[in-house]
């Protein structure tokens, strides 16, 4: 049953005359994970801040789990778990005393909140650091400490907030493989903040890309890239080189490069050839990428290497975020 | 042989009394057991499975955070140590402090608080200078540590209503400062008991605690300040710094700021007794703003019971009074506006604090 989990509707929140979040609809269906991306000051974590009721509209409704987040921000953080930005910890408390105190403030019988918390430590893989004062982990620990902190209360909805903010790669890598695979066995829905598009990339199964309070566009990957470069030619770039075996006499270089120029123009299909650096780029109706690469070498130029453009996320986002920040 | 049967039947004697004492402990133990039992069955905040409400879990949190903080281990030996000063130099110059006739003789028990030979100040004052210490110790990091650590959010992301976590750490913060008071309290009136041997009467005592309660709500004073700080800034320095600032402001330079400003209004020698006393019912009014001065008037007539006024008296009133001691229902009366007005000071500073509290935008550091 697909059910929408958050739905938001004319959602406004205003700093004085700035609109930190601008008329945001959104809806996000239950057991997926969504990504919402953008710059800084995007006004992401204000539209967090609402869904928790931690700070109130300035107009619009919030509705999680079908309860109103402004009216009854009890009983939705009651099924939402949020890990903020750079969560903290006591320091001078131990790993379990910390998950120990979010479970009792959840009103977790102290029993199954201590089998819990074990249980948890153990899938997150800090169950050798139970024992350590939190001050003492590292970024990554302490990220993957969040997360156990998070699911301890059986959350139906998590919410992150630049969960992979200052992790190594290997460890962003298995934050995420942590997320899905706990969303796989929950069936959680999760609402991941970022500006890190690749890791989003690897995650999400819907983005919404966010800039100046506003939900520019919204859907999958590949659907996104679709709508926004349809009409838009293949790019094929090509690196050349010319020199050592190539045999040169005077002022042939400029006459040689011209002569591929033209080559390259006569392929058929291609549509524009621009230089660049000894960089072609060579925008086609189609994939001739092979038809280039003969011509290329017809010419007597080396080759350095033949790329085709995809259009991810990142080019995505350049395209929206152009003068975002 | 009669010797060793009496003292055997004495020793029977006496093991039938450690007996009979012991027996009357154990029935004590279980009517107390049945007694916190009751409450605790009665209490809503507990149930059967063991869970304890989440306002009840932050309190006990707080206080654990407390008495293993460095600082309050600082706070607490400087304050026991001045505190075992003054009631030493008490001790040796209560015998001497007596003079025949005095009205006070009789409140032997209450010198302990308040005699000393100059070298070192008496309890009460030690209180009133180290109590606004400990409050702003306590309380000045309360909100703006749990914003740096980044703990604000995630606690307040969980199921419960915002303003038990400011609440709960003034309540946590009283509590401790409740103990802490009473504990001295009581040692210093069990060292008097052992030094003097003289046992303090019931209304000595009640004067104690009177003067007790008074130093805690003096000192709930200072920590709302701090509290109010620890919400307005964001660093725990600053709050500090200026709760620091705002003590040694009322301490030290208002009452120069007072002189300052009475120096002009000050009667010429010839004045009629109606402006000396406006000038003195004015100077004493504006020193009032200061919550000690509040504090020492209302301690001063709790512990010396020959306080019969604490403002400027006329010949006439005084015409035809017995220097004799104020019975404490009528020192309580004479303290009511100092004891109201701290009190509203104390509730002022946790209204605002409260207020600003709710208000504000929970963001993650």
């Amino acid at each position: 049953m697909v059910r929408d989990i958050i739905e938001l509707s004319d959602l406004t929140k205003k700093y004085g005359s700035f609109a930190a979040v601008d008329n945001l609809n959104l809806t996000i269906r239950k057991g997926e994970i969504f990504g919402l991306l953008g710059p800084n000051g995007a006004g992401k974590s204000t539209t967090i801040l609402m869904m928790l009721g931690l700070t109130d509209p300035t107009s619009g409704s919030v509705k999680v789990c079908g309860i109103d987040s402004t009216s009854n921000p009890i009983e939705v953080k009651k099924k939402v778990g949020y890990l903020p930005e750079d969560i903290g910890f006591y320091d001078d408390c131990t790993g379990l005393e910390n998950l120990m105190f979010t479970a009792r403030l959840n009103r977790i019988p102290y029993k199954e909140a201590m089998q819990k918390a074990g249980h948890l430590l153990d899938q997150v893989g800090l169950s050798d650091e139970v024992k350590k004062k939190t001050g003492k982990y590292s970024r990554g620990m302490r990220q993957r400490l969040g997360l156990a902190d998070v699911l301890i209360k059986d959350p139906e909805v998590i919410i992150l907030d630049e969960p992979t903010l200052g992790i190594d790669p290997k460890g962003v890598q298995e934050f995420l493989e942590l997320v899905i695979q706990m969303r796989n066995e929950k069936e959680l829905t999760i609402l991941v903040c970022s500006h890190h598009l690749h890791q989003m990339q690897q995650v999400c199964d819907r983005v919404g890309i966010f800039v100046k309070g506003k939900l520019i566009a919204e859907g999958d990957i590949n659907s996104l890239s679709q709508k926004l470069f349809s009409a838009r030619p293949f790019m094929i770039e090509a690196g050349i080189s010319h020199d050592s075996n190539v045999v040169s006499d005077s002022g042939g270089k400029v006459f040689k490069e011209e002569q591929l120029n033209d080559a390259l123009k006569n392929i058929n299909g291609v549509l524009s050839v621009n230089l660049e650096n000894n960089v072609f780029q060579i925008g086609c109706s189609h994939n001739v990428a092979p038809e280039i690469a003969k011509a290329i070498v017809v010419s007597g130029a080396g080759l350095n290497f033949l790329y085709k453009k995809e259009y991810g996320l990142n080019e995505i986002y350049n395209r929206y975020f152009e003068g975002g920040e | 042989m009669k010797y060793i049967t009496a003292i055997s039947k004495e020793v029977n004697n006496m093991d039938n009394l450690v007996k009979q004492v012991l027996q009357r402990m154990d029935k004590w133990e279980l009517k107390i057991r049945q007694f916190f039992g009751r409450l605790n069955i009665s209490d809503r905040n507990r149930n059967n499975d063991g869970i304890i409400h989440p306002f009840r879990v932050i309190v006990n949190k707080e206080i654990s955070d407390h008495v293993k903080s460095f600082r309050f281990i600082v706070l607490i030996a400087i304050i026991a140590l001045t505190c075992l000063g003054s009631v030493y130099t008490a001790i040796h110059n209560i015998g001497s402090s007596i003079k025949p006739n005095d009205p006070e003789g009789s409140f032997l028990f209450l010198r302990l608080f308040t005699v000393s030979d100059n070298t070192m100040p008496p309890f009460f004052v030690f209180i009133s200078f180290l109590g606004p210490l400990l409050g702003i110790g306590l309380g000045f990091d309360a909100i703006n540590s749990e914003q740096t650590r980044g703990t604000l959010s995630r606690i307040l992301s969980q199921p419960i209503h915002r303003d038990y976590l400011i609440n709960a750490k003034f309540i946590a913060a009283l509590t401790v400062i409740s103990i802490l008071f009473f504990a001295l309290g009581f040692l210093v009136m069990g060292a008097g008991l052992i030094a003097t041997g003289i046992p303090p009467t019931a209304e000595e005592f009640m004067r104690i605690v009177f003067f007790i309660l008074l130093s805690i709500i003096y000192v709930s004073f200072w920590l709302n300040l701090s509290i109010l700080f620890s919400v307005r800034f964001h660093q725990p320095a600053t709050s500090a710094l200026s709760c620091i600032a705002i003590w040694l402001f009322f301490t030290v330079f208002y009452t120069m700021i007072v002189d300052l400003i009475t120096k002009p209004l000050t009667p010429s020698e010839f004045a009629t007794a109606q402006q000396v006393f406006n000038y003195e019912t004015i100077k004493i009014n504006l020193l009032r703003i200061l919550p000690s001065e509040l504090f020492s008037e209302a301690t001063t007539t709790l512990l010396m019971p020959s306080v019969r006024t604490l403002g400027p008296l006329t010949m006439e009133q005084v015409y035809g009074a017995i220097p004799s001691p104020l019975p404490l229902g009528q020192s309580v009366l004479l303290v009511w506006p100092q004891v109201t007005g701290l009190i509203a000071a104390t509730i002022l500073c946790f209204v605002l604090s409260y207020v600003s509290f709710m208000r504000r935008e929970i963001r993650s550091r």
